[in-house]
C-alpha cells in the first residue's frame, strides 16, 4: 500500500465518523419527537400531508398492522414503478423516445427498487425516460430507504418500551424519515454534485463529432440476429469506423444524491458512478462515497441515543467499522499488488507519480486503486450497490472481499435501517450464546431473549442466507443460468453467486460480465430481491412487537455488558463464523480457485 | 448437610452399563427426532450404511470400505449422544429406585373420624383418598402425605431426606407436615391425607429424579431453535454443494462432483454435533446436581430461573446468624431493681421453649440466682408468640407479664393504660445499634426493663454475599427485629439491604416491588405464612421440615431444610446456562477447522489448486474426511465429563465470567480440532485404515 492509499483510508474513516455524530443525534430528535430547527420550518407541511391522505398521526399499530402497512405500501410502490416503465412510451418527459420496457425487465426493476436493491439488469440511458428515472425509481430511491429506517426505528421502540402493544405508526415514520432526514441530505448533496459537473437538465442527448475515427471489429449477425461464427468457432467480424458519439445527459444529480445517500445504488447512466456525468471529480467522488454510509453510521448513533445508552451505539458502530477497515485494506493491498502474471512479462505496475499502479483493469484512471477499492467495500459493506470501478475486474481475492461483505448479510453497515437491523438480529445471536456463558438466560438491552425471539432471528438469517444458496444452485443447474456467464472457469460461477448474493441482501451491485437481463435472472433474481427484503422485515417487525410486549430488566453485574470491547469481538466472530463461514465451500469453488490457479498452484 | 446418603459416582459400573445399553434404544427414529441435530446425523448414518451397500453390489461413488468407514462413525457419533444422556439418567434413575422402595404398598389404619378412638379399618394405601383420616403410630409407616391434626410423634424421614436423626412432628404450626414413606419412631399420631395416590410429594420426586417427565426448559427450547437454525443453514451450504460441484466439474473439464458420502460427512461436521448431541444430558445433569446438593426441583424451569435470579430475600435467623440467639444482658428502667427484672423476665419465658426464651431462663438464674419454677404449679396461663402480636407471656393470677418487640410492648402498655418510659427507647435504641436484639418486659401498665439479646453472625457468610455481589446479585436480610437491630446486623454480615420487622405482607410486598422492577427473586421458608411469598417469587425454596402450604407453593423443595442452600442453588443454576453457553461457542468455533480438513478434499479432483487449503498437511482426500469425521464423534465423549459435571463456577463480574469463557471454549473451540484431526489423520494413516 502506497502513502497515498493509507491517507485516503484514514481520511474516509475520519470524516464519516465527524459527520454521523451529529447527524445521529439529530435523528433521533426527529423520531423522538424532540424539537429540531427543521420541523418549525416544515411541520406544518408534515400535518397538512397526513390531513390530506387520512392518516391519524396519534394513532399507533401492533406490529402485525406495521407489517401489514409495508407490505402494502411497498406493493403499491410496486405497481406505480412496473406501470411507469410499461407506459413510458406514451407519457411526457421522454425525449429520447424510449419505448415500454419489457415485462420482465419491468418486474425485475420495479422490484429492485421498491426492496432498496436497485439491480440494474437495463442501462439507464437506452432504457429509461426521464419521467420513469424521477418518479419511478427516484421516487422509490426515497421512499425504499425511508421504509427501511422506519423498520429499524419500530424494532428501536421494540427495546425502549415496555409492556406496550404497539411500535409506532408506519405512516408517521415514513414520512419524518423521508421529510426531515432524507429530502434535506438530498438537497445539499445535489447541489454539491451539481458544483462538480454532474448533470441536471430536461434536456435530450447531445451528438458530438469524434475527433479523431474509430475503427473497430464489429460481429457480423445472420439474419436472426445470431452472431455467425466460423469453423473455430470464433465470430466473423468486419471493420467497422465510428465517427460520432451520443452524450446522454438528464436530471442526473438530483438521482444521484439520494442514490448514494439511501443505499440504493440505482445508477442514471449504465456503468454508474464510473460515468464521468455522475462522478465527475475526485470531490464528487467523495462526497459519494461519504454518502454511501453516512445514513447507516449514524444511524447507530441514533440507536445508541434512543435506546439510552450511548455506548450501545458505539459498540455496533465500532463493530461495523472494524471489519470495513480490515477488509479495506485488504482489498486496496491486494488490488495495489496488481496481477502475478503481468509482473511476469515484465510490465511495471509499481506505483509512482505517473501511475496508480496496480491492477487498474476496470478502474477509471480519474480515482485510481484506492478510492476505486474504498468505493468497491464501502457499496457492498452497505447494500448500496453502486459501483465507481467493475468488480468483475478485480483481481481474485480482491473481487471476493466486496462479495464477502454482501454475503455476511449486510450488516457492516448495510442498508439504511435494514443494515442496522440485520445487525440487530446478529447481536441478539451473538447475546443468545455469550449471555448463557455468563450463567444468565440471555438479555439484551434488558429485553430477555426467548422462544420468540429466537425462532424470528434465525427466520432472517434463514431467508437471505437460503436465497443465495438455492438460487446459485439453480443459476448453475440450468441452460439459461449458464448462458449468462461470459467468463469461463471458476470466475463463471463467482458471476452467477455474486448475482444472487447481490440480489438475496439487497445490495444491488454486480459482477459485470454477467448478462443478467434475461427472463431467467430477470425473474430470479427479482423474486430473490422480494424475499430477501420483506421475509426479512416481517421476522424483525415481530421482534420488536415482541421486545416492546416484555418488561425491562435492570443491567446489574451479572448481565452481560453489550458495550465492551470483548462483546464487540464476540459480535464479530458470530458475523463471520454464522454469516460468512457457510460460504467458504461455494467461494472455494469461486475465487479462490480461481485465485489459486492464477498463482499456479 | 450430612454425607450420609450414599452418593453415586458419575461413573457407577452399573449406571454405565444400563447408559449403553439405553444408547441404542434410542436409535429409534421416533426418539431422535425430538433432537432435530442428532435425528440429521442418524438420517446420514442411514444414508451413508445404504451407499456403502450399494458400493458394494454395484458401482459404488467411492470404496466400499471409505464409505462403511463413515457410516460407522456416524453411528457412533449417534450412539455417542445417546450415551452421554443415557449416563445423566442414570443417576436419577438409580435413585429413583430406591425412593420407590419406600413407596410400597402399606395396610393403613383408617379411622372413622378426626378421633384416635373413633376405631380403625384397615386399609391398603393405595386406596387412601384426599381428606382419609389415619392413625400412625410407633414402628408404622406414614401412608401418604398429610397434615397431622392430633398427637406428637418423632418420626424418622431418611427415606427422603436421607437424615437418619429423627424429626418431630406435631399438631398446629409449622411442624405439622408429614410425609408418606417416613417412619414414626415413637409415640402416635392422627393424620388427615392431603394427597390422591400418584400425587404424593414421593411420587412427585421420583418423577422428577428420574427424568420422566422431563419437558424441556424455554431456554433449552430456544437454544434447540438456534441450534436447528445452524443446521438447516448447513444443510443448505452441503445439498447445493452438488450442483455447485458438478458445474465446476464442466467449467473445469475434468474432474469429478463431490460424493455423497463426502457431503453427508462435511454436513455432520458443520451442524453443531457437541452441544446437540449434549444438550439434554446437560439439562438433566443440572437437575441431578441439584439432586446431589438434596434439592429435589419441582421443574427444569426452577433450575434454570435460578441462574438468573437478581435478588435474594434471606431470613435472617439461620442463614445469616447461626439462628439461636442468647440473651446477655438485662437492663431495667430507671426506677426498677435488675432483680425485679429478671424475675418477671425468667416467669415470662418458663413457658417459651425457643433457645432465645432457654437463654433467658439461664441468665436470670446465672446472675441473680433465681431458681427455675414450674409453670404449671404456678398456674400460670402461657400467651404464645405470634407474627401478628409479635409478644409473648403469661398471665398469672392477676400478673400479666409481657415480653417482646418494643413497639408491641408500647402498644399493650397503652391499651392498659400505661405510658411507655422514656429511657426505654434510649435503652432498646443502644442494644439496637449493637446488633443486638431488644426485648422489652412489661407487666400490665408497667415497663420494668429490657432483655439484650445477642446474634451471632455465621462465619465466612459476608465473603459469600460479597461473591454474590460479585455476580450482580442483590442480597436482601427478612428479620422480624426492628429496623436498628436489623441495619447493624446487616452492616456486621454484609448484606446489601434488609427487611425489618417483616410481615408475611411486607415480604410479599417486597417481592412484588423487585418483580415489578423486571427483578428475579428468589427466596426460603417454611411456614405456611410463607406460602403466599414462596408463590410469589419466581425462585422459591422450601424447606423439607416445613408446612405442606409452604411445599405447595416452592418450585423446589431442600431436603436437608438449610437456609444458607439458596446460594447454593443460585449457583448451580448459572452453572447449568454456562454449560449450554460454553458449549455452544466450542462446537461453532470448531467448524473452522473441519473446512479447512474437508473442502480441500472434497474438490481436489476438480481444482488441484485447492490442495492449497489443506494447511494441515492431511495425509489423503479419504483420511482427512475420515479423521474429521472421529474428530466430531470423539469429542462428543470426552466433553461427556464436562457436561455431566458443568464448567467450573467462579463467582465473577459477567465481564470477566465471558471472557474467560470465551478463551477457553470460543479461541480453544478453534485450536483443538486442527491439533485433534491432525493427530487422528496421523494416526489413521500410520495403521493403514484409510
Amino acid at each position: 500500500m502506497t502513502g497515498n492509499d493509507i491517507f485516503q483510508i484514514v481520511l474516509y474513516f475520519g470524516v464519516l465518523l465527524l459527520l454521523a455524530k451529529p447527524l445521529g443525534d439529530y435523528m433521533a430528535r426527529v423520531y423522538e419527537n424532540q424539537p429540531f430547527v427543521l420541523d418549525r420550518v416544515l411541520g406544518p407541511v408534515e400535518r397538512i400531508f397526513y390531513r390530506v391522505c387520512g392518516v391519524n398521526a396519534d394513532e399507533e399499530m401492533d406490529w402485525k398492522k406495521y407489517a401489514l402497512t409495508v407490505l402494502v405500501f411497498n406493493v403499491g410502490g410496486f405497481f406505480a414503478v412496473y406501470l411507469l416503465q410499461r407506459f413510458q412510451g406514451v407519457l411526457p418527459l421522454n425525449p429520447q423516445k424510449f419505448g415500454a420496457v419489457s415485462p420482465d425487465s419491468s418486474f425485475n426493476t420495479a422490484v429492485s427498487f421498491i426492496t432498496n436493491t436497485n439491480w440494474q439488469g437495463y442501462g439507464g440511458e437506452s432504457t429509461m425516460s426521464y419521467l420513469t428515472q424521477m418518479a419511478a425509481l427516484g421516487v422509490q430511491n426515497f421512499l425504499s430507504a425511508a421504509t427501511g429506517m422506519a423498520v429499524l426505528v419500530a424494532l428501536i421502540r421494540g427495546f425502549q418500551r415496555h409492556s406496550s402493544k404497539t411500535i409506532g405508526n408506519f405512516w408517521v415514520d415514513l414520512t419524518r424519515s423521508t421529510l426531515y432526514i432524507l429530502l434535506p441530505l438530498a438537497l445539499i448533496w445535489s447541489v454539491l454534485l451539481v458544483s462538480q459537473g454532474v448533470v441536471q437538465t430536461f434536456s435530450e442527448y447531445k451528438t458530438a463529432m469524434l475527433t479523431q475515427i474509430i475503427t473497430y471489429d464489429n460481429p457480423k449477425n445472420d439474419a436472426q440476429g445470431n452472431v455467425i461464427k466460423d469453423e473455430k468457432g470464433n465470430p466473423v467480424t468486419e471493420k467497422a469506423q465510428m465517427k460520432e458519439q451520443s452524450i446522454p445527459l438528464g436530471p442526473a444529480a438530483s438521482q444521484i444524491a439520494i442514490k448514494q445517500l439511501g443505499t440504493n445504488g440505482g445508477g442514471f447512466f449504465n456503468v454508474n458512478s464510473a460515468h464521468p456525468f455522475e462522478n465527475p471529480t475526485p470531490f464528487s467522488n467523495f462526497l459519494e462515497v461519504i454518502a454511501i454510509l453516512l445514513i447507516p453510521a449514524a444511524l447507530c448513533i441514533t440507536f445508541g441515543k434512543m435506546v439510552g445508552d450511548k455506548r450501545q451505539g458505539r459498540a455496533l458502530l465500532a463493530a461495523m467499522v472494524i471489519v470495513l477497515a480490515i477488509l479495506m485494506v485488504l482489498c486496496t493491498q491486494i488490488e495495489q499488488k496488481g496481477n502475478p502474471n503481468f509482473a511476469s512479462i515484465g510490465i511495471d505496475q509499481g506505483a509512482s507519480s505517473l501511475q496508480p499502479g496496480g491492477n487498474m483493469e476496470g478502474k477509471e484512471a480519474r480515482f485510481g486503486i484506492v478510492n476505486s477499492t474504498i468505493w468497491a467495500t464501502a457499496t457492498t459493506a452497505a447494500s448500496n450497490g453502486s459501483v465507481n470501478s467493475m468488480h468483475d475486474s478485480f483481481m481474485p481475492l480482491g473481487g471476493l472481499l466486496p462479495m464477502w461483505l454482501i454475503q455476511l448479510g449486510e450488516v457492516i453497515f448495510g442498508g439504511v435501517g435494514s443494515g442496522l437491523y440485520g445487525m440487530l438480529i446478529f447481536a441478539i445471536i451473538t447475546v443468545f450464546v455469550a449471555g448463557l456463558m455468563v450463567g444468565r438466560t440471555p438479555e439484551y438491552l434488558g429485553k430477555k431473549i426467548e422462544m420468540f425471539e429466537m425462532k424470528m432471528t434465525i427466520l432472517a438469517v434463514l431467508i437471505v442466507n437460503a436465497l443465495v444458496k438455492i438460487g446459485t444452485a439453480v443459476g448453475v443447474s440450468t441452460k439459461a443460468g449458464i448462458a449468462g456467464i461470459s467468463n469461463p472457469g471458476p470466475h463463471g460461477f463467482s458471476q452467477i453467486l455474486y448475482a444472487f448474493s447481490s440480489a438475496s441482501n439487497n445490495n444491488g451491485s454486480a459482477f459485470a460480465g454477467l448478462s443478467a437481463n434475461t427472463v431467467f435472472y430477470n425473474t430470479a433474481l427479482g423474486i430473490a430481491m422480494f424475499l430477501g427484503r420483506f421475509w426479512v422485515i416481517i421476522p424483525v417487525l415481530a421482534i420488536a412487537g415482541s421486545l416492546a410486549a416484555k418488561k425491562k430488566v435492570p443491567a446489574g453485574l451479572g448481565t452481560l455488558p453489550t458495550h465492551t470491547p470483548l462483546f464487540v469481538s464476540f459480535l464479530i466472530g458470530v458475523i463471520l463464523i454464522v454469516g460468512a463461514l457457510s460460504f467458504m465451500p461455494a467461494l472455494a469453488l469461486g475465487p479462490i480457485a480461481e485465485h489459486l490457479m492464477m498463482i499456479g498452484k | 448437610m450430612t454425607g450420609k446418603k450414599e452418593k453415586r459416582s458419575l461413573f457407577e459400573p452399573t449406571i454405565l452399563k444400563r447408559a449403553l445399553l439405553d444408547s441404542f434404544k434410542k436409535l429409534n427414529p421416533r426418539y431422535q427426532i425430538k433432537n432435530p441435530v442428532m435425528f440429521v446425523v442418524e438420517v446420514g448414518s442411514v444414508l451413508t450404511t445404504l451407499l456403502f451397500f450399494h458400493a458394494l453390489f454395484g458401482k459404488g461413488e467411492a470404496s466400499p470400505s471409505f464409505i462403511l468407514q463413515i457410516s460407522i462413525w456416524l453411528w457412533i457419533t449417534v450412539l455417542f449422544a445417546n450415551f452421554a444422556e443415557s449416563l445423566a439418567e442414570g443417576r436419577g434413575k438409580a435413585q429413583a429406585e430406591s425412593l420407590r422402595k419406600t413407596r410400597r404398598e402399606i395396610m393403613a389404619k383408617k379411622l372413622a373420624s378426626a378421633d384416635r378412638n373413633s376405631g380403625v379399618t384397615a386399609i391398603s394405601s393405595s386406596q387412601l383418598r384426599k381428606g382419609d383420616i389415619v392413625l400412625v403410630e410407633a414402628g408404622d409407616i406414614i401412608p401418604m402425605d398429610g397434615e397431622v391434626i392430633e398427637g406428637v410423634a418423632s418420626v424418622n424421614e431418611s427415606a427422603i431426606t436421607g437424615e437418619s436423626a429423627p424429626v418431630i412432628r406435631e399438631s398446629g404450626g409449622d411442624l405439622n407436615s408429614v410425609t408418606g414413606g417416613t417412619k414414626v419412631l415413637s409415640d402416635w399420631l392422627v393424620v388427615k391425607i392431603t394427597t390422591n395416590p400418584g400425587e404424593t410429594f414421593l411420587d412427585r420426586m421420583i418423577s422428577m429424579v428420574e427424568g420422566a417427565k422431563r419437558q424441556k426448559t424455554p431456554n433449552e427450547i430456544a437454544l434447540d431453535i438456534l441450534l436447528a437454525g445452524l443446521t438447516i443453514i448447513f444443510l443448505l451450504v452441503t445439498v447445493t454443494l452438488l450442483p455447485y460441484s458438478i458445474f465446476s466439474v464442466q467449467a473445469a473439464g475434468h474432474g469429478s462432483p463431490v460424493t455423497i458420502t463426502v457431503l453427508v460427512a462435511l454436513l455432520v461436521c458443520l451442524i453443531p454435533t457437541t452441544i446437540g448431541g449434549l444438550l439434554s444430558a446437560i439439562g438433566i445433569a443440572g437437575m441431578d446436581r441439584m439432586i446431589q446438593a438434596n434439592v429435589i426441583a419441582m421443574s427444569g424451569r426452577a433450575v434454570e430461573a435460578a441462574g438468573d435470579v437478581d435478588v435474594l430475600l434471606l431470613d435472617k435467623t439461620g442463614t445469616i446468624t447461626l439462628g439461636d440467639r442468647q440473651a446477655t444482658a438485662f437492663i431495667p428502667v430507671s426506677g426498677v431493681d435488675a432483680k425485679a427484672l429478671a424475675d418477671a423476665a425468667q416467669i415470662a419465658s418458663l413457658a417459651d421453649e425457643t433457645p432465645e426464651g432457654r437463654s433467658v431462663v439461664v441468665l436470670a438464674k446465672e446472675k441473680y440466682g433465681i431458681r427455675e419454677t414450674d409453670i404449671n404449679s404456678l398456674g400460670a396461663e402461657f400467651v404464645p408468640f405470634s407474627a401478628q402480636t409479635r409478644m409473648s407471656g403469661v398471665n398469672l393470677g392477676g400478673r400479666q407479664i409481657r415480653k417482646g418487640a418494643a413497639d408491641a410492648i408500647e402498644k399493650f402498655v397503652q391499651s392498659q393504660g400505661g405510658t411507655f418510659p422514656s429511657d426505654t427507647r434510649s435503652i432498646v435504641d443502644d442494644i439496637a445499634k449493637q446488633g443486638a436484639t431488644p426485648l422489652v418486659v412489661a407487666e400490665g401498665t408497667k415497663v420494668l426493663g429490657v432483655i439484650q439479646l445477642k446474634d451471632i453472625v455465621k462465619g465466612g457468610i459476608k465473603d459469600r454475599f460479597s461473591e454474590m455481589r460479585q455476580m450482580g446479585i442483590k442480597t436482601i436480610m427478612i428479620t422480624g427485629d426492628n429496623p436498628l437491630t436489623a441495619s447493624a446486623i446487616a452492616a456486621e454480615a454484609g448484606v446489601d439491604d434488609y427487611l425489618a420487622e417483616a410481615t408475611p405482607e411486607t415480604k410479599l410486598k417486597l417481592i412484588r416491588d423487585h418483580q415489578a422492577g423486571g427483578r428475579l427473586v428468589a427466596m426460603t421458608g417454611d411456614g405456611t405464612n410463607d406460602a403466599p411469598a414462596l408463590a410469589q417469587a419466581d425462585v422459591a425454596v422450601a424447606m423439607n421440615t416445613g408446612t405442606q402450604a409452604a411445599k405447595e407453593a416452592g418450585n423446589l423443595v431442600d431436603l436437608d431444610s438449610n437456609p444458607t442452600k439458596l446460594i447454593e442453588i443460585v449457583e448451580i443454576g448459572k452453572q447449568l446456562l454456562m454449560t449450554r453457553g460454553t458449549l455452544t461457542t466450542f462446537s461453532i468455533a470448531n467448524d473452522v477447522a473441519k473446512y479447512f480438513a474437508i473442502l480441500p478434499a472434497a474438490f481436489l479432483s476438480i481444482y488441484p489448486a485447492l490442495g492449497a487449503l489443506n494447511i494441515m498437511h492431511l495425509a489423503t482426500p479419504e483420511s482427512a474426511v475420515l479423521s474429521a469425521v472421529i474428530f466430531n464423534a470423539l469429542i462428543i465423549i470426552f466433553l461427556v465429563p464436562l457436561a455431566l459435571r458443568g464448567v467450573k463456577y467462579k463467582p465473577l463480574g459477567a465481564e470477566v465470567v465471558l471472557r474467560n469463557n470465551a478463551l477457553i471454549y470460543g479461541l480453544g473451540g478453534l485450536i483443538v480440532p486442527f491439533i485433534g484431526i491432525k493427530l487422528i489423520d496421523m494416526l489413521i494413516t500410520a495403521i493403514g485404515i484409510v
